[in-house]
């Protein structure tokens, strides 16, 4: 018996080392172990054997059909690897292929640099306004500070649809209406298209858009002023970035000044960029004047404010590097995918 | 405005820096330097010669040989100047020198020209000798120069001296930004004023005094102002034997390097005064003023008038005119009439220095479409003070220079002219504005420098009248401000209550609806706002559309921007048609812009802006593709019930039977559709473009940002599949409809998987296929239950006249 099952042993294995397919391995799993198998056949002779020695027989039969399982299962996996090898190198792909994209839009380099802006100032603290695009003279310009004669209301500056509505040449118009509808403390920016009737070209154009910022509040000072907007630079044009204030002239504000930023490309040091000075003019701001605060019904002389004013096409033009204007409002779909 | 700065330094004597010192500090103090350039940055190695003998050119009939010396040595030099002869003295630049132009005249180069020891025609040349061009000017400025030929120094220059000095271009020209406050400072008194305060040096008017030949004026002319309104103040004065000439080089160069062309120096003398006072003022000739009188008083309407320029005015009765006894003879404070305009031959002059009202000033200018130099001050608003000051300086000139005789008396007709001005002096709010610690006395040595003097017993400070634009505490703040600097005030931010930075909720949707679009591969443009009433024929609108009621802008740049728009489609189907004619394939775009919708016409309130979000593409995309963009933005606001579509949106611009208003629970948010090939046609566009507009004022309601979680489904769904013949005129909105009408609450979702029409399917309709999912979200669905929407289901269908398919 033991001879029998040694020599059934022998021939399975020779036969599983043989089996180079996985139909072949099931071949052998079926002639040695299957219902009609030979060790199975063996199993069958037991009745032959006397009672006292089938334990024996049984356990040597089994011990025959481990060896044997273990060495299918063994070879059916080295030859299941072999052929998920063969599978894979199969499916190599060339992935220097171009890339499937989503087609996503781009927006507007405007208004990346609007939600820049916004960004900075929402972080600290300023709420986002709107005000009308169409708007009343009083608004525009007389709550501001502009008397009826003043040169700034010229009619070739100013777009009138009558003598008493135009289309807002500034932001600063929303300041107006804040502070009529808001006690103090304000900190608000209001961007929004404006109109000046300039003729295009690579520098100007008759519809642009402005942020306008106000704060009111008790013991506001310039020294807060200098400091919201250096900050604001930093933020917009780099850490590096110094600014510097001249004395100018607005009707609302007083004092007024106009900020100059060390300029990006060179850092400062003059380049054709900056016209060789260094500096770029940035934005126009300053203290607002105690006549306008008293026109919205805000007593000077508890509460002081300042305001600024920033052209968000010269920062668009500027960050990005634009060289005309009327590129932003041709809606070329190769300028707006550079952004 | 553009002043020499040797013109500054005549007021200023102490005066020290260097251009860029003088640049930066000024535009640090307010007085805003725009550029500046040396009058001899290209010049150099130039000195006065004088022409010793001159013989032919052996070889060349239009050269001459000059023997020419310089002081130092003798040059020969060659040249072609045809005005040369010995005994002049010319300007001569010599080996390694250098020139800032050619001597035509054209563009000087940047870098100028140098000049190197050479041969003309075989003949040695050293140096060359100079025209006015050639050193960068021209006869213009430079008057007394010959029109084609060397420049010929006066006979006394001396030889061998620094020919650019002598021409007065050692020099510096600054140009000024002047703000509109700063009246003053148009002038070049006004501009010393600041420099010397700007830089602690002491400020030297100039000393009038006239002398006078003993004549009394009122013999001469007699003034009368009937419109005081418009004309504050009056002074007129007389000069007479007037001897008309050159003026002096010194008073042409300081013109010309404000860029004022010299003429004679009657003409000069008013223009000098003009820049160095900031005072217009006008000479008449008297023999030509009828009755000795002048009158000033506003015009007639419709009154024609010839200025000095000859051109024919028409007036009206706004504007203030200058007149005689009998007839006008100019405009107040733009210009003269040619019926007195001074001649050669004049004998007497009446000048006149007045303060005119600004605003009428400017007003008149712009009707008569006529700005001069003398009403660009005026309508600033000039300081009455300074017309007594300015018209005494110009007669000291006219004695001085030799013009002519000082008649003795001024007439100055004036109302009460306004006294000083008072502010108080509230040091510490000052400080308190400005976030400094500027001490008391520090700020009183500032208000020195600038000429304002402190009334110790009122504590107030008195203000100079010149200085117009000083008004409350807060001038007085920015004058501390200025001259403190205002790179010292220190760096804060505001303290204070906190408050919440945030977007309004209309920009946080308009700032989604961005980024949907993008997401579905739209770039957003940006169009103007204006626009031309064309469009409106163009998007072929009705005659009686109310599109058409658009606002109209009074001033427009031209027709093609005169209108507000009130439909946001032009400006994309621009947008398009400009990508299209460029060969840009498959282009989508987005705008996010208002139109303007007047309550009523013509505008009495301001009118109502609608934002709207408007789609356009061609190329990659259809009705559908468009029709998905919007749905995934609606689902992206929470938007969650079934947006309809009705095809009767009747938009004219659309193509007929490719258009759908969108209608969320029975509100119309905006259309979408094909554009008309007519209207495509109008836009020089090709090929099927698609639109989709929404109005987001009315879309906003619906949005909002609340989720609530319904649970995930835990019961099995059941699904039926239905295939039907559907006659052509039934929508599959129809049909949708009907099927969630009917499927109750246990209808889950249903999806149209197939369409199709021709082959098998008889004319006239179509073959659609849904696939239906019914579940229970608390239990196992009975098959009876779905049997029985099912039943419904198919009783709908018979009543829309719809059959299964067999």
């Amino acid at each position: 018996m033991k001879e029998t099952l040694q020599a059934i042993e022998a021939k399975a294995l020779e036969q599983i080392k043989q089996g180079d397919t996985l139909d072949k391995l099931n071949e052998v799993k079926v002639a040695y172990l299957g219902k009609k198998g030979e060790l199975t056949a063996v199993l069958k002779g037991m009745k032959d054997v006397s009672p006292e020695d089938r334990p024996k027989v049984g356990q040597m039969v089994n011990d025959t059909r481990a060896v044997i399982e273990e060495a299918l299962d063994k070879a059916i996996k080295a030859l299941e690897a072999e052929l998920m090898e063969a599978k894979l190198k199969e499916e190599v792909i060339d992935v220097t292929l171009p890339a499937k994209k989503p087609e996503i839009g781009h927006r507007h380099p405007n208004t990346i640099a609007l939600e820049e802006v916004e960004r900075i100032f929402v972080g600290m603290g300023y709420e986002v306004v709107e005000g009308p695009e169409i708007e009343k003279d009083y608004y525009n310009f007389e709550a501001l500070n502009i008397p009826a004669d003043h040169p700034a209301k010229d009619e070739q500056d100013t777009f009138y649809i009558n003598s008493d509505i135009l289309l807002r040449t500034q932001t600063s118009s929303v300041q107006v209406h804040v502070m009529e509808n808001q006690k103090p403390p304000i900190r608000m920016i209001a961007p929004g298209r404006v109109f000046r009737a300039d003729e295009v070209d690579a520098t100007h154009s008759p519809s642009f858009h402005q942020i306008e910022g106000l704060v009111i509040d008790k013991n506001v000072t310039f020294a807060d002023l200098k400091g919201t907007l250096a900050e604001f630079a930093k933020e917009l044009f780099g850490e590096e970035t110094k600014v510097k204030f001249r004395p100018h002239h607005f009707p609302f504000t007083e004092p007024s000044a106009e900020m100059d930023v060390t300029c990006f490309k060179c850092g400062g040091s003059g380049c054709r960029f900056c016209k060789g000075s260094g500096w770029i003019e940035i934005l126009g701001c300053g203290m607002v004047h105690p006549r306008v605060l008293t026109m919205c019904g805000i007593d000077p002389k508890e509460y002081t404010g300042f305001a600024f004013g920033v052209g968000l096409e010269r920062i668009a033009l500027l960050k990005y590097e634009i060289d005309d204007m009327r590129l932003l409002y041709e809606n070329d779909i190769r300028f707006l995918k550079q952004f | 405005m553009n002043t020499a700065l040797s013109w500054i330094k005549a007021y200023v004597p102490e005066l020290e820096c260097t251009d860029q010192e003088y640049c930066d500090a000024m535009t640090l103090s307010g007085t805003k330097v725009e550029g500046f350039e040396r009058l001899d940055k290209n010049l150099d190695k130039i000195y006065v010669g004088e022409i010793l003998s001159i013989e032919r050119h052996p070889d060349a009939d239009k050269l001459i040989i000059c023997q020419v010396d310089i002081g130092t040595e003798k040059l020969q030099i060659v040249t072609g100047a045809p005005n040369v002869k010995v005994g002049d003295k010319v300007p001569v630049v010599i080996d390694g020198g250098k020139v800032a132009g050619g001597h035509d005249g054209g563009p000087l180069p940047e870098e100028g020209i140098v000049i190197k020891n050479g041969k003309l025609r075989g003949i040695d040349s050293y140096g060359m000798m100079c025209s006015i061009e050639e050193l960068g000017s021209d006869r213009n400025m430079y008057p007394e120069a010959p029109e084609y030929g060397i420049y010929i120094f006066p006979a006394d220059t001396k030889v061998g001296a620094d020919a650019i000095e002598e021409l007065g271009l050692r020099d510096t020209v600054f140009e000024y930004e002047i703000t509109s406050n700063r009246v003053d400072c148009y002038s070049v008194l006004g501009i010393a004023r600041e420099a010397a305060a700007t830089f602690r040096k002491p400020f030297v008017a100039p000393e009038v005094v006239v002398k006078e030949n003993g004549e009394k004026i009122e013999d001469y002319i007699s003034v009368k102002v009937e419109d005081t309104d418009l004309c504050p103040r009056y002074c007129a004065r007389v000069c007479t034997n007037i001897k008309i000439g050159p003026s002096p080089k010194w008073m042409q160069r300081r013109l010309a390097a404000s860029g004022i062309r010299p003429i004679n120096n009657l003409v000069d003398i008013t223009n000098y005064v003009m820049e160095e006072y900031g005072q217009p003022m006008h000479a008449f000739d008297l023999s030509t003023i009828e009755g000795n009188t002048i009158i000033v008083k506003r015009a007639k309407d419709g009154e024609e008038f010839q200025t000095l320029d000859g051109q024919m005015r028409t007036l009206d009765s706004e504007m203030l005119m200058i007149n005689d006894a009998n007839r006008a003879i100019g405009i107040a404070g733009i210009m003269g009439g040619e019926n007195s305009k001074i001649s050669d031959d004049v004998k007497t002059v009446v000048f006149e220095a007045a303060a005119f009202n600004g605003p009428n000033i400017r007003k008149s200018a712009k009707r008569l479409g006529l700005r001069t130099d003398a009403s660009g001050k005026f309508e600033k608003g000039v300081d009455p003070y300074n017309a007594e000051a300015a018209i005494n300086r110009a007669c000291q000139l006219v004695q001085e220079l030799g013009c002519g005789e000082v008649v003795s008396g001024m007439i100055d007709v004036s109302v009460e002219l306004p006294a000083a001005r008072r502010i108080a002096f509230e040091p510490e709010r000052i400080n308190g504005l400005l976030g400094t610690d500027v001490s008391e006395e520090e700020m009183k040595e500032i208000f020195a420098r600038i000429e304002l003097t402190l009334d110790e017993a009122t504590n107030e400070l008195i203000i100079p009248s010149f200085r117009q634009d000083l008004e409350g505490f807060a001038d007085i703040a920015e004058e501390i401000a200025r001259f403190y600097g205002y790179d010292k005030i220190p760096v804060s931010l505001p303290k204070g209550e906190a408050t919440a930075g945030k977007l309004s909720y209309k920009l946080r949707i308009e700032q989604k609806a961005r980024e949907i679009a993008e997401f579905c591969g739209f770039s957003q443009g940006m169009t103007y706002s204006f626009e031309s009433p064309k469009v409106f024929d163009k998007l072929l609108l009705p005659a009686d559309a109310k599109e058409r009621e658009a606002i109209t802008i009074s001033n427009p740049l031209g027709e093609d921007f005169s209108i507000m728009r009130t439909i946001s489609l032009n400006g994309m189907l621009t947008s398009l048609a400009t990508n299209y004619n460029r060969r840009n394939k498959d282009v989508k775009l987005y705008e996010q812009g208002n139109i303007y919708i007047a309550k009523s016409l013509p505008l009495t309130e301001l009118p109502e802006e609608r934002m709207q979000m408007t789609f356009g593409s061609y190329g990659e995309g259809d009705f559908f593709s468009m029709k998905g963009v919007l749905e995934t933005f609606f689902e992206s606001v929470g938007m969650k019930e079934k947006v309809e579509y009705d095809p009767n949106a009747g938009k004219s611009f659309l193509h007929p039977g490719r258009q759908a208003s969108v209608i969320y629970k029975g509100v119309v948010l905006g259309y979408l559709g094909e554009v008309h090939p007519m209207v495509c046609a109008n836009y020089d566009l090709k090929g099927k473009v698609y639109v989709a507009v929404l109005d987001m004022p009315n879309v906003i309601p619906f949005t909002t940002y609340d989720r609530k979680y319904e649970g995930i489904a835990k019961f099995p769904a059941v699904t039926r599949d239905i295939s039907m013949v559907v006659p052509k005129n039934i929508l599959a909105g129809d049909i949708e409809k009907m099927l969630a009408q009917r499927g109750g609450k246990i209808l889950e979702s249903y999806r149209l998987f197939d369409i199709y029409e021709g082959e098998q399917i008889e004319a006239g309709f179509k073959s659609m296929a849904y696939a239906l999912s019914f579940r229970d979200k608390t239990k196992t669905l009975q098959e009876e239950e779905v049997a029985g929407a099912m039943k419904k289901i198919m009783n709908g269908l018979t009543s829309l006249g719809i059959e299964l398919r067999k």
